[in-house]
């Protein structure tokens, strides 16, 4: 019994995936149209893939997007690593200031 | 102490590790152009240099640190990143992280604006923090009182 509980569990939510993923997920390479504000027919990805670019002037646009579309998100990104610097240091170097 | 491993290992790391320390450097240089950037190349001059300290142990590294002069290192990463941004609220278009710099050519090395800076101050960053992070614990591990 108690082997046969979790591999049912596993069993049912794995068909459960399963079937979202094969006929409710979009296709290979297409991603969903998102009605917000001005994007009424194209999607932000889609705009910021034909517009990144000229934009920007980087020819990566994954950087173009990290660093100039969401680089205030970047920024916190920076200072959560900055965070765990401190912790790391606060908890592995703290007999320095015993001695 | 840190024993550190074999002469094979050491030997092979340390043939490895300019060029280790080189490709980290071409990652995050063309951050802006080919797949990587500050985070990713940061990461692998912190991996270079943590494969040192791994193959020779802490004393015997053939690479001289300070801890605070690494310290001092993180934060002027993290400040540069701070700076460009103000900069260019100030400076630019007025947005936090308006591009000062002029665009260039799409897909040579000094284009991007601003992107190139940015690059560089988070590889800094990232490659300090992480080279400290494996400091403390190699530290703890070796037993040692600093």
């Amino acid at each position: 019994m108690r082997r046969v509980v979790p591999f049912v569990m596993v069993l049912v939510v794995g068909t459960i995936l399963l079937y979202t993923v094969v006929n409710y997920l979009p296709p290979f390479g297409s991603f969903p149209q998102r009605k917000l504000g001005a994007f009424e027919n194209q999607s932000v990805g889609q705009r910021i893939l034909e517009n990144a670019p000229r934009e920007t002037g980087s020819a990566n646009v994954v950087t173009s997007v990290v660093w100039d579309y969401r680089a205030y998100d970047t920024m916190g990104e920076a200072t959560v690593l900055f965070t765990a610097v401190c912790g790391v240091l606060m908890l592995f170097l703290a007999t320095r200031r015993q001695e | 102490m840190m024993a550190g491993m074999t002469t094979i290992v050491r030997t092979i790391s340390r043939l490895l590790f300019p060029f280790m320390f080189l490709f980290g450097v071409y990652v995050l240089v063309h951050g802006h152009l080919t797949p990587g950037g500050g985070f990713q190349g940061g990461v692998i001059i912190a991996a270079s240099v943590v494969m040192l300290w791994l193959a020779y142990g802490l004393e015997q590294s053939p690479i001289g640190f300070k801890l605070f002069r690494t310290e001092v290192l993180e934060a002027i990463g993290g400040l540069t990143l701070a700076t460009v941004g103000l900069v260019g609220l100030v400076m630019g278009v007025g947005k936090f992280f308006g591009h000062v710099l002029p665009l260039g050519n799409l897909g040579s090395l000094f284009s991007g604006g601003d992107l190139p800076i940015l690059n560089i101050g988070t590889s800094i960053k990232v490659a300090a923090g992480l080279i400290l992070i494996f400091y403390a614990m190699l530290r703890k591990i070796a037993g040692e009182e600093l």
